[in-house]
């Protein structure tokens, strides 16, 4: 393993489960949810994609139990904020604390079991062609589906009428209301494939990043995720740039640190959240198309009058 | 009609309060002890391992303790309430178990002073307030030593949490073991800025195995550096307790906490009423620091390690013994000393070796 090409392979590991979880989170807030949960579902996913991979020897049923447990999580939020009309903040907040015990609960049994790694997939030929082969033709099967989640996200919000819809309730939800889409029915959907792709990037951390289980092992990465939605403008490909930008000045700071060239550590370990937000800033500097793309209800409740 | 009723409301209020009394009595034979934890119990490292000591006070005593504890306590102004708390409901025996829980707990002790408290890795004491704290750096020294003898690019890989005296005092430890063996040996230090991030810890592992490092010894609390390490075939060292099941063909020993002992001491001096303030600092030779099995190394290696353990324990070695000298050249400690208390405990300078420069 070279030095540049373990780098790379390090940074796609690292923004995997950012991308994962924000791409979730930024189709629920397309559709005017502020979900704030997102490290508790997280957090949900890793237990049970862990406990599942652990006890059946499959991690590839791990990620299914992965997703289902974010969704489950999700399936909670969506009842509270939808159904009986709470504070999206408040409950996304709770969802975060209720996700981080109980997992902790759940996870008791598996503290310090190391488990099965989820296995590259490696395609003949391609994957042993030197530098590149390793970083486009062999990672696991969750890398792959978040960079297609990024391309089909894309496609679904702006070349579809699902997408059309899933705007429009964001956007305007009276409106869309007298139009006669169900409102509170498309939100469920939103938040659901939410909960699905950070119990996701759950699995992945459990499953593939280090897998093992550790209570509070999501260590923040939802906050991030949470943050790099709104950074990107809710646009999946600026989201997938900045997760990956996020990444690489992350993997880049250690680097730099073992190279030994006297740079606080401190400073270092600050310079992702920097970059990132500079960066994304700089990006959507243009102010109509920011405002275009900001979901004009996020976190406004929905309560049809009729 | 109104004093009849505040009569009955007095007396229904006296029955209620009686089985109460009786039933604080019968507990009252009991001592309460309780914990402050930094972590949740299952981080599988530092926590974890001071509720191993907590299940031993249980499992010595039985019936004549009761121990409780609050777990993921934030440092700071939050542990007063906490630790308050504990002494409100009738501990009589309280363990805080982090750094940051120092000043919360003085404050806490000096309204109860019928309360014992023990605050673990602190340096301030009262009364009714000891500090402990284990020599972690005898075990930095030994797998110092093993990793210079099992490294064959000379360059060991440390993932360190803070810069604090504690860290630095290990890495000072494990780079004087190494140039025991190898006076050029080469250490990469990487800080992660958390006691706990399995994602990040996991990163630098693999940014320090890409660079060239082939042994990674940790200073972090969680299990992924060393399950990292295993993945790649490198050889790495355990932290707080023995590890060996996330790298079974590359973990050559760990450095385990045992706070068992002290804990069992320390509230069986309570019960029996000998209970005194002080410091304690306790290493390999008091069980408090604690050496898992020598593995994956030659018997040549294996031997060597245990002989300087015995030399720690009977007290003919001393790691941070003399001569040795500071990266900037001046003199830490002479021929045949070893280095000042004061200097041991406030440690903020590498020793003569490490390229690296000490973060402020």
């Amino acid at each position: 393993m070279g030095g540049t090409e373990a780098i790379i392979l390090t940074i796609i590991t690292a923004s995997t489960p950012l991308l994962l979880a924000a791409i979730g989170e930024l189709v629920t807030e397309r559709s005017g949810v502020l979900n704030l949960g997102v490290e508790g579902m997280m957090v949900m996913g890793a237990v049970c994609g862990f406990g599942a991979a652990y006890t059946t020897g499959s991690p590839y049923l791990g990620i299914l139990a992965g997703i289902a447990g974010g969704m489950f999580m999700a399936f909670m939020f969506a009842v509270m904020t939808q159904t009986l009309a709470t504070n999206q903040v408040a409950t996304g907040l709770a969802l975060t604390l209720l996700g981080l015990g109980l997992s902790g609960l759940i996870g008791e049994s598996f503290v310090g079991l190391p488990g099965a790694k989820l296995e590259q997939i490696s395609i003949p030929f391609l994957s042993t062609i030197p530098f590149i082969g390793p970083i486009l033709f062999g990672q696991d099967i969750l890398v792959y589906i978040s960079i297609a989640l990024v391309f089909a996200t894309t496609y679904v919000l702006f070349k579809t009428r699902v997408g059309l819809i899933i705007r429009s309730v964001g956007d305007n939800h009276n409106s869309a209301h007298a139009l006669g889409y169900n409102v509170i029915a498309v939100r469920y959907a939103c938040i659901l494939f939410g909960g699905a792709c950070s119990g996701l990037s759950g699995a992945y951390l459990s499953l593939a990043y280090t897998p093992q289980w550790i209570e509070n092992m999501t260590a923040g990465r939802g906050w991030i995720a949470l943050a790099l939605v709104v950074f990107s403008t809710w646009l999946p490909k600026r989201l997938a740039i900045g997760a990956y930008l996020f990444g690489a000045v992350w993997i880049m700071g250690l680097y730099v640190q073992a190279q030994g060239f006297g740079i606080p550590s401190q400073f270092l370990s600050s310079l992702p959240y920097l970059v990132t937000i500079i960066a994304l800033v700089i990006i959507s500097g243009n102010k109509t198309l920011t405002r275009v793309n900001t979901p004009a209800c996020i976190g406004q409740t929905f309560v049809p009058d009729r | 009609m109104k004093k009849w009723l505040g009569f009955a409301a007095a007396i229904a209020l006296s029955l209620a309060i009686v089985p109460t009394v009786i039933g604080s009595a019968s507990a009252a034979d009991k001592l309460k002890v309780g914990f402050i934890y930094v972590g949740p119990v299952g981080d599988h490292g530092w926590t974890y391992q001071h509720d191993q000591g907590r299940l031993a006070v249980e499992n010595k005593f039985g019936d004549q303790v009761e121990t409780t504890f609050v777990e993921k306590v934030a440092e700071g102004p939050d542990a007063e309430r906490a630790i308050e708390r504990l002494a409100r409901k009738g501990a009589k025996l309280i363990f805080t178990t982090s750094f940051g829980y120092m000043e919360p707990t003085l404050k806490v002790a000096s309204r109860f002073p019928d309360v014992k408290f023990e605050h673990a890795t602190g340096y301030k004491q009262a009364d009714n307030v000891a500090t402990y704290s284990s020599r972690f750096y005898e075990g930095r020294y030994i797998i110092g030593q093993i990793a210079a003898k099992m490294s064959k690019t000379g360059v060991a890989g440390y993932i360190g949490s803070f810069p604090i005296p504690e860290v630095v005092r290990g890495i000072n430890a494990f780079m004087l073991g190494a140039q025991s063996v190898n006076p050029d040996f080469k250490l990469k230090i990487v800080w992660v800025n958390s006691w706990f991030d399995p994602g990040k810890e996991a990163d630098a592992a693999k940014v320090l195995i890409g660079q060239g490092a082939d042994i990674i010894s940790q200073h972090t609390d969680s299990t992924a550096p060393l399950q990292i390490a295993g993945e790649n075939g490198v050889y790495a060292f355990g932290q707080a307790s023995d590890m060996i099941a996330f790298a079974p063909k590359t973990q050559l020993t760990s450095i385990v906490d045992d706070w068992s002992s002290y804990y069992i001491t320390r509230t069986q001096a309570v019960i029996d009423g000998t209970w005194k303030s002080g410091d304690t600092w306790g290493g390999i030779k008091d069980l408090m620091v604690g050496m898992a099995p020598y593995t994956n190394m030659p018997a040549d290696v294996k031997a060597e390690a245990e002989a300087t353990t015995a030399k720690i324990v009977s007290g003919e070695f001393h790691p941070f013994q003399g001569p040795i000298t500071k990266q900037d050249g001046s003199v830490a400690a002479k021929e045949g000393e070893t280095v000042a208390i004061g200097d041991m405990l406030g440690m903020n300078w590498y020793v003569k070796g490490i390229d690296d420069q000490l973060p402020n």
